[in-house]
């Protein structure tokens, strides 16, 4: 649901969707055999039938839901809030009391949902059958809006009243019980469709919609009974043919295989999860204490053994790590093949950088890695070479995507498993560092004072400046390419 | 445009018999995706423990909008983030001590989108303008955030989404003109466009991949599309809302995603399947869901919704892993920190709320 959207109607469809929902508890609670026990409240000499409690509400929700009773308490209060049970004690309050109050349920001829928009010309007649009732008994806002209304539909008011007084008169006729219950109906819901002012800003929006929607309404019916062109439907269809054919064609793989992966994947990552398994030394943001931060930075001496078991996951994971980045390429340079490394990192910065560098950048790619006899030259099949070669011509964004995704797979099929066999891996897990759970504060209501940090921002200035060089671009963009996604 | 309309009709088709086709050829995908669907999430996940009940704090409250927050984004930093409100104001945080940072009053009301740059040196904004901005954030208190706006993305309608790919140079953005688009912030050049959805886009995220070149997007037209970034194709589309979609995130191994509707549902779809694999729904869950997004790991779902509450979901087994109430309106958005040590919602009562969970 957007802003653009709640002008076309939209605001009504979610708002009719959420009433349906509304109407399925409110049908179950119904139930005869599932449903609520009702009983018959007394109010003052009356007797109301098919009532209940608050508190058997909250009881059954909770029951049939399974939910807690924060949640009961909130989920009734928009039953009650949207009209669907009506409180019998205190009609203008719209809560739901968890005691003894007595609550009914609003028949389905007064739901929002069946008599959508509430009409003016309804109100007008409701408000006059009290006016004639007992005279006076009009609330303060409701003689205002009488008043207005009088002056707006003043054409039809002769009708108004007439219907006013034959609706009394059969109501007359009515029991006394069934009376008093067909005027909480009738009043529950002109409480909720017309509320007094100081909800009248969340309803008069209802009401402001409900006018734009008839217009809109009016002049799209119009659009297409008058325009009714094929256009609209052919290009969308059209579109629909060409991602149907291609997902036809697409090969799929069983489910069984890719649940697991799931189930794999989620396992896997546990231990890493703070919400899952706690961090330590401790949350950040439960202790007021940053020292979990401190020791997974960037550029601590030694790391964390959660953070060093985590490179072992995928390739990704170690490349995602600046730390484990640089551990990687000391280990090819170790094997003299770190100009793989490089090359795939000259890549991601043509990739993922500005356009206007692109060209040079390229140029750049080219002697250091591509040109017969460069310095670092990499191994690329002789098929992809000549396609980069041809295309290096004419220079764009993703020339080097080939030759990048080659030298890539070479990477995580040779060098990376090596590095997770090898010493220089091996060590580091060793002395990496488990840091000890810090230990709850003896007063837990003494807070730790929560230490600023610089800003991301002010480290990159601080870099250029003590660079000298006009490089901070350059290296926010590698620094970027590196830090992505964790 | 009329004339290809009057030639398609002229080929002895119809309308009628167009939707016809189209109708067969998208029973005859879904014959292929249930092929394959030899078993469900929640059976595969019957192997795993129950979880027990999860605890939430909220440890922070973010007070300083003086009206309803309609995005945020967290920086690489993990305690910083970005905040974007209905009066056209943009603030940046340091969540763990409250302070305000920066602040941007943007000439447009309605400012749905915003975005923290992976340098975290510049934040993105935009909304009602049609535009997407990007400012660099100075570390001068008297400078004029606003006077170094840089005007990046064009739509032809309000931005709705916007994040940078994974340099500060080029932003994707989704807009009410049902397109995305993705562009070089350093000319404002389109570098790429995305057409193929019927309404209204209102949510984007970038896949986590390795090949690192896709994006989903979700909108008004109920569908949930996977884009090339490269190509500019949709390769992959999934329809199975009932109504508008809301938010999209991908799964942390970028295998799958996960979707908020209006229906009062989170839907979980797998790539590789090709199909809903999931539905997160609840009776008394009655209101529009508005955003998700996935716990560090993958096995929780925070959602927000128009009844002002956050419902957390176990992923794997598809029921509802615990309710956080405490906003006093629509939850417009939630986000897991990047470390997923803490979880920020921003809602229309105008504050944004930094919480803790765990299992104790």
């Amino acid at each position: 649901m957007t802003i653009n959207t709640m002008a076309k109607g939209g605001w009504h469809r979610e708002q009719m969707s959420c009433f349906r929902k509304m109407e399925k508890v409110i049908v179950a609670m119904q139930d005869p055999d599932m449903g609520m026990k009702m009983r018959n409240q007394r109010l003052l000499i009356t007797v109301i039938p098919h009532a209940m409690t608050g508190r058997d509400i909250i009881a059954w929700l909770i029951h049939t839901y399974s939910i807690c009773e924060e949640e009961a308490l909130h989920l009734s209060g928009l039953l009650v809030r949207y009209g669907y049970i009506y409180p019998l004690k205190e009609p203008r309050s719209l809560v739901l009391r968890p005691d003894e109050s007595p609550y009914r349920f609003q028949t389905p001829y007064f739901w929002t949902s069946t008599r959508w928009p509430a009409s003016e010309l309804d109100y007008a007649i409701y408000l006059a059958k009290k006016n004639i009732r007992k005279q006076g008994e009009l609330m303060e806002y409701e003689k205002t809006r009488y008043s207005l209304l009088h002056k707006r539909i003043n054409h039809t008011w002769d009708f108004v009243v007439m219907q006013a007084r034959e609706q009394l008169r059969a109501s007359k006729q009515r029991r006394k019980a069934d009376r008093i219950v067909f005027e909480c109906q009738e009043q529950a819901y002109w409480l909720i469709n017309r509320p007094p002012v100081c909800l009248l800003l969340l309803y008069s929006l209802l009401h402001f919609c409900t006018i734009l929607f008839y217009i809109i309404l009016y002049c799209t019916l119009l659009y297409y009974t008058i325009l009714c062109n094929a256009l609209p439907y052919y290009t969308t269809i059209e579109t629909c043919f060409t991602v149907f054919k291609q997902a036809l064609g697409r090969n799929r793989v069983k489910s069984s295989i890719c649940l697991e992966s799931f189930v794999k994947y989620s396992e896997q990552y546990q231990n890493h999860d703070p919400i899952m398994q706690g961090s330590l030394p401790s949350n950040p943001w439960i202790s007021d204490d940053t020292a979990y931060w401190t020791m997974n930075s960037e550029t601590v001496p030694i790391p964390t053994r959660l953070r060093v078991e985590r490179w072992s996951f995928s390739f990704m994971e170690l490349l995602n790590d600046d730390m484990g980045r640089r551990e990687f390429m000391t280990y090819l340079e170790k094997e003299f093949s770190a100009e793989n490394l490089c090359f795939w990192q000259a890549c991601e910065d043509i990739k993922h950088g500005e356009s206007s560098r692109i060209i040079e950048k390229v140029e750049m790619i080219y002697k250091n890695f591509l040109a017969p006899g460069a310095a670092r030259w990499v191994n690329i099949d002789s098929k992809t070479m000549d396609k980069t070669l041809e295309g290096i011509r004419n220079p764009h964004r993703f020339i080097m995507d080939d030759a990048q995704m080659h030298i890539y797979f070479l990477m995580k099929k040779d060098s990376y498993p090596r590095y997770l066999k090898s010493d220089l891996y091996k060590n580091m897990l060793a002395k990496a560092i488990v840091p000890q759970e810090t230990k709850k504060s003896v007063f837990p209501f003494v807070r730790r004072q929560r230490h600023a940090n610089p800003s991301p921002a002010q480290a990159v200035a601080q870099a250029t400046e003590e660079d000298g060089h006009a490089k901070g671009a350059g290296q926010a963009g590698t620094k970027s390419a590196a830090g992505s996604h964790v | 445009t009329h004339q290809m309309a009057c030639q398609g009709l002229q080929g002895g088709e119809t309308v009628a018999s167009l939707k016809r086709e189209s109708e067969s050829l998208r029973k005859k995908l879904e014959e292929e995706r249930k092929k394959l669907s030899d078993i469900e999430l929640n059976q595969v996940a019957e192997k795993i423990e129950v979880l027990g009940p999860l605890s939430i704090k909220t440890r922070r409250v973010l007070k300083g909008h003086g009206n309803k927050v309609l995005c945020m984004d967290w920086c690489k930093d993990k305690r910083r983030l970005v905040s974007s409100s209905q009066d056209g104001k943009v603030i940046v945080w340091d969540a763990f001590t409250l302070n305000k940072e920066h602040g941007v009053a943007l000439p447009c009301t309605w400012v749905m989108a915003c975005a923290y740059a992976p340098s975290g040196c510049a934040v993105a904004c935009g909304g009602l303008d049609n535009k997407c901005s990007v400012f660099p954030l100075s570390l001068d208190k008297n400078e004029n955030l606003s006077a170094k706006k840089k005007s990046v993305a064009m739509h032809t309608n309000y931005v709705s989404g916007c994040t940078f790919t994974s340099s500060d140079m080029q932003i994707l953005t989704s807009s009410g003109d049902g397109t995305c688009a993705l562009w070089d912030v350093e000319s404002g050049q389109l570098l790429q466009s995305f057409h193929g959805h019927t309404a209204d886009v209102l949510s984007l995220d970038l896949a986590p991949s390795e090949t690192g070149n896709t994006f989903v997007s979700g909108g008004c037209d109920k569908k949930a599309n996977i884009w090339d970034m490269r190509s500019g194709q949709n390769i992959q589309s999934f329809e199975s809302h009932e109504s508008d979609i809301n938010c999209v995130k991908y799964y942390p191994s970028g295998d799958a995603f996960a979707s908020a509707s209006d229906d009062a549902t989170c839907r979980f779809y797998d790539l590789r399947a090709d199909r809903e694999v999931a539905v997160y729904q609840k009776d008394s869950v009655i209101f529009g869901a508005s955003t998700v997004d996935f716990s560090l790991s993958g096995r929780l779902l925070f959602a927000g919704y128009n009844d002002y509450t956050i419902n957390v979901w176990d992923v794997l087994k598809g029921t509802r892993a615990s309710i956080l109430f405490g906003h006093e309106n629509r939850v417009s958005r939630v986000r897991v920190s990047p470390d997923g040590t803490a979880l920020c919602s921003a809602s229309w009562d105008n504050t944004l709320r930094v919480s803790w969970a765990a299992y104790l």
